[in-house]
């Protein structure tokens, strides 16, 4: 059954007449074009599909999209702001934190929700946060360091 | 003196017959004004030294690689694929280099079967030192050519003439100038190269050993680059197709009843071949999951516990590689024998990116983007199986989320092609990960037997080595030994397939396998010699790339000479692999009552010859230590009645952020020397070096990876 759905995506209000069982993921690449986030699993083990949501980061693989009415979901095509790079992006380009690049947007969100909550995290906390997602070309260590300079970017910026 | 040749006619070379798509003229005129530098591949490989491309013979035309356009850009029109290795990046430093051009006037084209040359594909660590170098020598001739123009132009000998950022001066007289776009402006030069023009010489690089960011970095942190399944057509459908349960099994009976009447959905047939299909994927998810299908299984016996034993008990015939002395007096002349044999699993390439193609066919013309790192034998693929003519199938290869070797098939591509046809609509195939684990052409189980001696100086006696299944790729004996011999076992011709499903190349495909069972052998002869690890290879070698490998990897770790096993948890292990020297050494902790092992630290050394972009290398050796770590410690596709047991990141585990040692990377300088692959030399040894690190924590010998606790366990009871 369809139903109106009405949440705001990268800072702008959108409805949706959608079937709310829908998976968020599809959702966002195929109705709504924003194939910046990827499937890589479809279990919420890789990680590959994270976006934000009411800020924090969550797998768009195993979520429908009823659960984000009135929500406020961010996606990597929402992250940065007049044409200027968030700092989390920007530290993943200075550091070639990346290598074919279709797990650096899961990579990016979850990055993102985890500064937002820790602003200032140990190398330690950083492991524990990205744990979850996978890289199958292995830039892990150029990875850990992103989230570390984007932190320090962050906090200066406040 | 150099011969060049201008004419069509004399060349061979015919702009009707293309080896691509299009029809090679009408691309040219497409291109318009300026110089195209077509590079005639046969020849070049040859002269550049290089080993052979594998599979269809190269096309008798000649392949354009370069074209300097009227505005001064340069464009490098190439068959390779980008999927994360870099060379995105790389290629363009080396035309910049010997085209003396700002690096932002570089642009490159890659994996378009309507535009670009005839390539083989994009594995084995090849684009760099065999492509690579074929392009730096089209691009040394566009200069010739250019400096031959700018001389006449300006009326000054070339021998006089300088080029910097594409602009050429007269060295005596600075105020006469020409820049390249000016030189090509209005003109349509047309040169057919093949002879090796000279190329740069490593002290006027401009480019060349610098390092750079990935040039496509932005595209990708921003969500922007493209990958296949990104891509949409108006009408687009979203396919789904129908699986069986396990290797083996038949379609006995299906009900589509309950599919056929869901809205946005249509049934797709072709016999055993079936599809669900919606313009909305999620659709076509919740369709595939109500096909109610009914299988006969022809149960397959071998699962991963026995492959191996099934392997050797195979119809097998071995190959003798290589031969030297006699194997009988070097068993003679030793004091003491060792006799191993060596294991592995199947490995799953477990790119973060499924297979997935879109495919069209608009006017009796078939375009299909694909991730593959194989774009024109996948359309050889595709004018089989369509019955089509190559001049009516398209290949373009968007990025690719990873490939590993698993992007060498392309099945996902026939079956997106197969579907455009029944339903005359774009069709998007993207494979789910259980669809990617069940279809993968995994990294091949295998066996090696090697038996060897020492006398009581610590020389090496003697080597025999049989591998079985795993082919010779990394079995170089690499030591100095007198009697030796390898021997190769695979399949007889008329033998039944052994592997129970497809295989095909992972990351230095079998490298890891042989490198293993040599290096851990090395290990087991070094031990029982009573000679510290590093200082037995040293005695043992004479290759000196390898001794220098060594030299550079211990100085970096600070290496401290012990007998093993020492309690310290270091190891050593050395290899070659496509071209290039590497030497690892590893420092492990063991948990002897969990079996858990941690690599601590990790230094590796690396002789690659020319280093074109140094911070892309280092990124590839860390990304092949990375990896190694999953081969090494939990990567192993389980089997069992035909199925594939391992269907996602729950079952099949691969390396993680808490996995990660302390990395030191070192890239020997040897500007000097021609440019070899970096893609994959440093993974090949990173199972072998922790075995050997366990090895000198523990005292207990690993004979198989992955090395999961429970073996850890095993091999501590057992010694």
């Amino acid at each position: 059954m369809e139903k109106k759905i009405s949440f705001v995506l990268n800072g702008k209000r959108t409805e949706l007449l959608i079937d709310p069982t829908e998976t968020l993921l599809w959702v966002l690449r195929n109705q709504l074009g924003l194939t910046g986030t990827k499937y890589g699993c479809g279990i919420g083990y890789c990680g590959a599909c994270t976006v934000l949501i009411d800020n924090e980061p969550v797998r768009s693989c195993s979520l429908s999209a009823g659960e984000v009415a009135d929500k406020k979901v961010i996606t990597i095509e929402g992250l940065a702001k007049n044409g200027k790079l968030h700092p989390v992006q920007k530290a993943f380009a200075e550091n070639d934190a990346l290598q074919c690049g279709f797990c650096t947007p899961g990579m990016i969100m979850n990055a993102v929700g985890l500064l937002n909550k820790k602003p200032s995290p140990t190398n330690d906390e950083i492991i524990s946060g990205m744990e979850d997602n996978l890289c199958r070309c292995a830039a892990h260590k150029r990875i850990i360091q992103a989230v570390h300079d984007a932190a320090i970017e962050m906090k200066g910026g406040k | 003196m150099k011969k060049r040749q201008n004419k069509i006619s004399d060349t061979g070379f015919s702009p009707e017959s293309s080896s691509s798509g299009m029809k090679r003229r009408d691309f040219f005129k497409l291109l318009g004004g300026g110089i195209m530098i077509f590079v005639q591949p046969w020849k070049m490989i040859d002269l550049i030294d290089s080993p052979a491309e594998q599979g269809r013979s190269l096309p008798k035309d000649y392949n354009a690689f370069l074209h300097i356009a009227e505005d001064g850009t340069v464009t490098c029109y190439t068959g390779k694929i980008e999927m994360g290795q870099g060379i995105i990046t790389s290629l363009p430093v080396m035309m910049a280099d010997e085209l003396n051009v700002p690096l932002e006037k570089v642009k490159i084209i890659m994996g378009d079967t309507d535009l670009c040359p005839w390539d083989a594909g994009t594995y084995g660590s090849q684009s760099t030192q065999s492509f690579g170098q074929s392009m730096r020598a089209a691009a040394a001739e566009a200069k010739v050519v250019l400096l031959e123009q700018a001389s006449a132009q300006l009326g000054v000998p070339v021998s006089q003439l300088d080029v910097r950022n594409g602009i050429i001066t007269d060295t005596k007289d600075p105020k006469k100038a020409i820049s390249y776009s000016q030189l090509t402006k209005g003109k349509r030069i047309e040169k057919f190269l093949d002879v090796k023009p000279a190329m740069e010489d490593f002290t006027k690089f401009n480019y060349i050993g610098k390092s750079y960011k990935h040039s496509d970095a932005n595209l990708k942190v921003t969500g922007q680059a493209k990958y296949t399944g990104d891509h949409k057509l108006p009408g687009m459908l979203f396919a789904r197709i129908l699986r069986p349960p396990a290797y083996g099994a038949k379609l006995k009976s299906v009900d589509l009843s309950a599919v056929e009447k869901l809205p946005g959905v249509k049934v797709v047939r072709d016999s055993d071949f079936i599809a669900v299909v919606s313009e909305n994927r999620n659709k076509s998810d919740d369709a595939i999951s109500k096909v109610k299908a009914e299988f006969t299984i022809d149960e397959i016996k071998v699962n991963d516990r026995n492959i191996n034993e099934f392997l050797l008990r195979s119809d097998t015939t071995g190959n003798v590689v290589r031969t030297a002395g006699d194997i009988e007096t070097g068993r003679k002349n030793s004091d003491k024998i060792f006799e191993s044999v060596f294991y592995d699993g199947f490995l799953a390439h477990c790119p973060i990116e499924t297979h997935t193609a879109l495919a069209n066919i608009e006017n009796g013309k078939l375009t299909v983007w694909a991730s593959t790192q194989t774009p024109f034998p996948l359309q050889d693929r595709l004018v089989r199986e369509m019955a089509m003519s190559r001049e009516t199938v398209r290949v373009i290869t968007p990025f690719l989320g990873g490939g590993f070797g698993g992007k060498s098939a392309v099945e996902q591509a026939v079956e997106a092609a197969r579907l455009a046809k029944l339903t005359g609509k774009p069709v998007m195939v993207a494979w789910t990960r259980e669809e990617e684990f069940f279809y993968d052409t995994f990294h091949t189980a295998s066996v090696v037997r090697v038996n060897s001696g020492i006398d009581n100086s610590g020389k090496i006696t003697f080597w025999d080595y049989n591998v079985y299944y795993a082919g010779t790729r990394g079995a170089e004996t690499i030591y100095d030994v007198p009697n030796a011999k390898t021997i190769s076992f695979s399949k007889s011709r008329n033998a039944a397939a052994a592997h129970p499903f497809s295989t095909g190349p992972w990351r230095a495909p079998n490298a890891n396998t042989n490198t293993f069972a040599r290096e851990v052998q090395i290990d087991i002869m070094a031990s029982k010699a009573g000679i510290d690890a590093l200082e037995f290879r040293l005695k043992n070698l004479k290759d000196e790339k390898m001794i220098d490998c060594l030299k550079a990897v211990a100085d970096k770790f600070g290496y401290v000479p012990a007998k093993s096993p020492s309690g310290r948890g270091i190891g050593i292990a050395c290899g070659s692999d496509a071209g290039t020297w590497v030497a690892h050494i590893a420092e492990v902790k063991v948990d002897e009552t969990t079996g858990k092992v941690n690599v601590i630290r990790i230094a590796v050394a690396q002789d690659m010859g020319l280093c074109i972009n140094p911070e892309g290398a280092l990124i590839q050796m860390e990304g092949c230590i990375t990896m190694g770590l999953g081969y090494t410690f939990t990567e192993e596709v389980k089997f069992e009645g035909g199925n594939i047991l391992s269907k996602n990141f729950d079952t099949y585990q691969i390396p993680r952020f808490s996995w990660l040692p302390k990395m030191d990377c070192v890239i020997l300088d040897r500007k000097d020397k021609p440019p070899r692959g970096g893609g994959e030399p440093a993974i090949v040894a990173m199972g072998a070096v922790v075995a050997n690190a366990i090895f000198d924590a523990t005292g207990a010998r690993l004979y198989r990876y992955p090395m999961t606790p429970e073996r850890v366990i095993e091999a501590i009871k057992k010694k």
